[in-house]
């Protein structure tokens, strides 16, 4: 988003996206890429798995998979359960 | 058909040997399997399948929880060269989310076995037998190990084995019911018409006794989770669930007497001291 700072300059950009992850709005650098969102969220990316748009980015792909404008992300991990 | 071990080993040679049970490519020595789910902590969740004696536990697929401070993960309690995992598909009850979630599964874990679990209703937990059908025949298809939860109708586990599935699991009572086994006929049957897989009778024991009394029917394994998570001392309960198993599978592999309406004397009839007589014959006379 654009917005002009209180001295009527224009603040310095960055661009982000718009994503949906694990249900919630949130916003990541641009051209961030999924194994990137896992260390920005401090992640251990061997006990998670990444789903973009429903379908599965497989770990050898993390380091490739651009995220872009609109994509719903799912992170999951195990946890307790019968 | 199933039959007891002494036709598959000498039991003069060693009576404690029983083959081990096979789920795809693993291959276990214990036949309990044990949920990871609603124990106080991790520790006490470690502790409790230690002394279970289990080699395969149970796990959910559940979304990261971002707004929580990171905490320890389940996954640092587990010792993955002691267990086999199994990841569950808890809570999905549509065909996709199932197979979106056993997918997930299997690139973290690195495993193709996955407890596949489509729910009819929340209230029951009762598999929905459609859905249950349709993702195995996916699951399968896709190259997984599918141990299906499903119900104790014997011809829906016909239909399983028939599609391939590693192991089917008919519900003993519902989810966490502790209900024990309600319809031991019904997995009799099962166990009659079922022979490419192994049965596991999969939710609903609460007691040491309904464990018994599954593996006495013959079946291969029981998973459980509540039965002991939930027991005012957890620990004592998996140790309870050992011993459970193995007595209810040895009776089985021992073969028991049968029933019968009267008294058979375990002591001779013969030989009894001058004086003594039957009840019947000291009336006659």
């Amino acid at each position: 988003m654009f917005w002009d700072d209180v001295s009527g300059h224009r603040a310095p950009l960055q661009h982000t996206l718009k994503i949906v992850l694990n249900g919630s709005p949130s916003e990541v650098a641009d051209a961030m890429v999924v194994a990137e969102l896992i260390e920005d969220l401090d992640l251990s990316p061997e006990q998670v798995a990444v789903e973009v748009n429903g379908e599965l980015v497989p770990r050898t792909e993390r380091a490739a998979r651009q995220l872009l404008e609109g994509d719903t992300v799912e992170l999951v991990t195990l946890v307790g359960g019968g | 058909m199933r039959s007891a071990a002494h036709s598959e080993t000498d039991p003069m040679t060693d009576p404690t040997h029983d083959a081990p049970l096979i789920l795809g490519e693993h291959t276990l020595s214990s036949r309990l399997l044990v949920g990871t789910g609603k124990y106080a902590s991790f520790e006490e969740t470690a502790a409790a399948l230690e002394l279970s004696g289990t080699d395969c536990v149970t796990v959910a697929v559940r979304r990261v929880n971002l707004d929580e401070s990171k905490g320890p993960s389940l996954l640092e309690y587990i010792d993955r060269d002691r267990y086999v995992i199994l990841p569950n598909t808890a809570g999905c009850f549509d065909v996709e989310s199932a197979v979106r979630t056993s997918v997930l599964s299997r690139d973290l874990l690195g495993t193709k076995l996955v407890k596949l679990e489509v729910l009819g209703d929340k209230t029951t937990l009762l598999p929905d037998p459609v859905g249950t059908l349709e993702a195995t025949e996916e699951l399968v298809k896709q190259g997984f190990d599918v141990m299906v939860y499903c119900s104790d109708d014997p011809r829906m586990c016909v239909r399983l084995a028939e599609l391939g599935a590693t192991a089917v699991m008919p519900a003993g009572s519902p989810i966490g019911s502790g209900q024990g086994v309600l319809n031991p006929n019904a997995i009799r049957i099962i166990l009659e018409l079922v022979d490419a897989c192994p049965i596991i009778v999969d939710a609903g024991v609460g007691k040491a006794s309904d464990v018994c009394a599954a593996f006495e029917l013959g079946v291969e394994g029981v998973l459980l989770n509540s039965a002991i998570a939930l027991a005012q001392d957890p620990l004592r309960m998996a140790v309870a669930m050992r011993d459970a198993a193995c007595a209810g599978r040895q009776t089985f592999l021992a073969g028991p007497i049968p029933k019968r309406l009267y008294a058979n004397a375990s002591s001779p009839t013969e030989g009894m001291i001058a004086g003594t007589s039957l009840p019947s014959e000291a009336g006659a006379s």
